[in-house]
């Protein structure tokens, strides 16, 4: 048998963690012992870690810093959102989801593809501003969106609902502000875990393909990499658009687990953007699983303070800088040393015991 | 290293002291369950609205008067016998948040919502409710999103429709004005919601409408544009169907630009009066909708802004208004159904929607409200103007 290298090793060990978690978490849901908040996060978490996969791609691998792809996640979760709700009586159930999983997938990784077009020609921190102007772009956009269905066809607006100019019996889409309304509730925890799990595959290959092995020299040196002649600009948009595209699906899982999807700075905006680019950096830039891990733990922590009220906020930051601090401040990451607090040696000690047993 | 860890501990012991400090003088605000149920039986009510984030006055004025009323049930008995215990959620006006904090609800064992605030969250709230038969009663979410296909979901608030259609009709009929200006928020459902639903209304009554101005969320401190084009498009009357703050700014630039048409604003606007360091006499001559003044002199009124004031501080709107009506409807309807919370959450939720549809109710923001089976209520919007820095009803 071929022997196996070490980061596919990693990638089955938290693949298994994963399908372990979620027969655990299947188990407590049959059995009634899982209480309804988590029952209700286990969709959402899932989505929040397909998004954050897609930006510690375009972190990690291309070296990028984005602060937009929360507009990914919108582009994919309204698109297939109103795939889904315009065709709810014409197409049956599975096919119509697959379809909305397929086009909300495409449409971010157009989007993406688009924006990388200009925006990779800049770098660092403007590259971090471009994206963050675009991430808002959606947003309002969409936020002025009207799309009405009725006999004659679509009907497109920026204006306001009365210039759909619809027939009496049409139904309105997207209205505007107030979002998407009455998405059927498609997005089961078994997809969502497959999508994960799917995603978690695509990128391990991908960073360790050829085309991966090319992204990640330009990351290194960009000087070197044009050098050796790799076409710069091509293997740039790929990972980009891959990225986009793994946001957009996590986008597609998010609409259809709510009934009313609106586009605010909460849900869509900078603050989520900055969010996921918390989960990727505590997780660990360039780790897909610790994004997961990140992801879980931040996404659940919030919930889990519920008890203390107004200074639930408060709390989850001053947890939020300890965390950080704990996982990448120098003195600390050396005293963890020091004491054989880190994660590998935690995790060789672990496994030393049971081999002695 | 030792010292810094020392430091580190003692500063982390501090804030703990601090914090728990803090917790025990508000005593109320800070812990969302006030009612300790130690085994016995009680009505669960559950709330959920923005305590934190940028909509937090909005929910924090529904939570705070939801307790008065609670407080005021059990001094006299409860309901049906029973005491209410009431525990209130924050959702940060999120859709995803607000389901969060519904689940959490759930897990309490929540009987009767009575929430939320914002009409986003709620729509996607009702979809659970209704999924779960939970009987829910939204103090504030105005949209027809809420109650639209769900037979459990009731509004005590007027609808977005029917306040912009009654906005439109009353300026066409008292010849307010003829060309209209309108600015709104083009992020905010609510707003966004009022102007569709007047625009429609004014096309019918002949109303022309000179200039519609957006703004969203992200810019809502300078109005001077949108201002200035209404001007310059001649508009003698501006529709502004959105929140005080906001409205405050538009009154004092509209003054500054020596621009004076009718200003005529929609509920969002109760409130103007308290905001800090607004010059009331800019709000001189304003029209807007409420079913709640907080100075109004019926003993009710008085007795719920006292206590308010006490408790909490500040000046009651009338969304607490709504919420504080809203106990007092569900003590109604659970009377006369009489129900027991023994009952399982479809008994209650089949018995309130019957029962609710039967309640003349008289409170705070309405007299004789009624409830269809749309889960519309009956008051009808009334249009008051402000006067020596009070509100007049003009009808």
């Amino acid at each position: 048998m071929k022997k196996l290298n070490g980061s596919t090793k990693n990638l089955i060990s938290s693949i298994a963690i994963i399908v372990v978690l979620y027969l655990v978490m299947n188990g407590m849901q049959a059995t009634g012992n899982l209480s309804s908040l988590m029952s209700g996060l286990l969709v959402p978490v899932c989505a929040y870690s397909l998004v954050a996969i897609g930006l510690n791609l375009c972190v990690g691998y291309l070296g990028e810093l984005s602060l937009g792809h929360a507009g990914f996640m919108c582009v994919g979760a309204f698109t297939s959102a109103f795939f889904s709700k315009a065709f709810q009586n014409e197409i049956p159930d599975v096919p119509r989801f697959i379809l909305a999983l397929l086009i909300g997938t495409f449409f971010a990784a157009l989007f993406g593809f688009l924006i990388a077009i200009p925006v990779l020609r800049l770098s660092g921190d403007y590259l971090a501003i471009v994206t963050l102007a675009f991430g808002e772009i959606i947003k309002n956009v969409i936020n002025v969106l009207y799309v009405g269905k009725d006999v004659n066809g679509f009907h497109f607006s920026l204006k306001d609902m009365m210039s759909l100019n619809m027939d009496f019996d049409g139904v309105v889409i997207v209205n505007g502000a107030q979002g998407i309304t009455g998405t059927p509730r498609q997005s089961t925890f078994t997809i969502a875990v497959v999508l994960l799990i799917l995603a978690l595959i695509i990128t391990h290959n991908f960073v360790n393909s050829r085309t991966g092995r090319a992204v990640k020299a330009i990351r290194d040196n960009q000087i070197a990499a044009e050098t050796v002649g790799l076409p710069i600009t091509k293997y740039k948009l790929t990972a980009f658009t891959i990225s986009a595209a793994i946001a957009g699906v996590g986008g597609v899982i998010y609409a259809h687990n709510i009934n009313s999807l609106t586009a605010t700075t909460n849900n869509f905006g900078y603050n989520m953007s900055i969010m996921i680019l918390v989960y990727v950096v505590l997780g660990g830039i360039g780790n897909f699983s610790g994004s997961v891990v990140a992801t879980v733990v931040l996404t659940m922590l919030p919930e889990m303070l519920r008890g203390l009220s107004t200074y639930r906020m408060l709390i989850y930051s001053i947890v939020l800088i300890g965390l950080m601090l704990f996982n990448w401040a120098p003195g600390i990451l050396k005293f963890r040393e020091e004491h054989g607090l880190t994660t590998k040696q935690l995790v060789g000690r672990f496994k030393k015991n049971k081999e002695v047993q | 290293m030792k010292k810094k860890f020392l430091s580190v501990g003692l500063c982390a012991t501090m804030v703990a002291s601090l914090f728990a400090g803090c917790g025990a003088d508000n005593g109320a605000a800070t812990s969302p369950e006030t009612v300790e149920t130690s085994g016995e039986l009680t009505w669960r009510i559950g709330g959920i609205g923005p305590i934190t984030g940028g909509a937090a006055q909005y929910g924090q004025g529904v939570m705070n008067a939801i307790q008065i009323a609670v407080d005021e049930v059990n001094a006299e008995g409860g309901i049906n016998g029973y005491k209410v215990s009431f525990n209130f959620q924050d959702d940060e006006a999120d859709n995803q948040k607000a389901v969060n904090a519904y689940n959490t609800l759930k897990d309490w064992g929540m009987q009767i919502l009575e929430g939320t605030v914002t009409s986003g969250a709620c729509a996607a709230v009702s979809a659970e409710t209704y999924n779960d038969r939970i009987f829910q009663l939204t103090p504030s979410a105005s949209s027809t999103s809420v109650t639209e296909g769900n037979d459990n979901t009731f509004q005590i608030c007027f609808s977005d429709p029917n306040q912009g259609t009654v906005s439109a009709d009353y300026i066409a009929d008292n010849g307010l004005g003829t060309k209209i200006g309108i600015i709104y928020d083009s992020s905010d459902p609510y707003s966004s919601g009022v102007y569709q639903n007047f625009a429609k209304e004014a096309a019918n009554v002949g109303l022309e409408i000179v200039a519609t101005e957006a703004f969203t969320s992200d810019n809502k401190t300078d109005f001077s544009t949108q201002l200035q084009k209404c001007k310059d498009a001649g508009a003698d009357l501006l529709f502004l169907p959105f929140y005080y703050q906001e409205g405050s700014v538009v009154l004092k630039q509209a003054h500054d630009m020596s621009y004076a048409p009718v200003m005529f604003g929609v509920d969002g606007f109760d409130g103007l009066l308290g905001v800090k360091d607004f010059d009331v006499s800019l709000a001189e001559g304003v029209y807007l909708l409420t079913p709640f003044a907080a100075d109004a002199e019926d003993d009710a009124t008085k007795n719920f802004v006292t206590k308010y004031e006490e408790q909490f501080g500040g000046t009651p709107n009338q969304f607490a208004a709504d919420a504080y009506d809203g106990v007092y409807i569900l003590k109604e309807a659970l009377e006369s159904a009489g129900l027991t919370p023994e009952a399982s959450n479809e008994e209650i939720c089949d018995a309130l929607i019957a029962a609710i549809q039967k309640v003349n109710y008289n409170g705070l923001t309405g007299e004789g409200m009624t409830w269809n089976d749309q889960g519309e209520v009956s008051k009808s919007p009334k249009a008051v103007i402000i006067q020596n820095g009070g509100y007049v009803s003009v009808e």
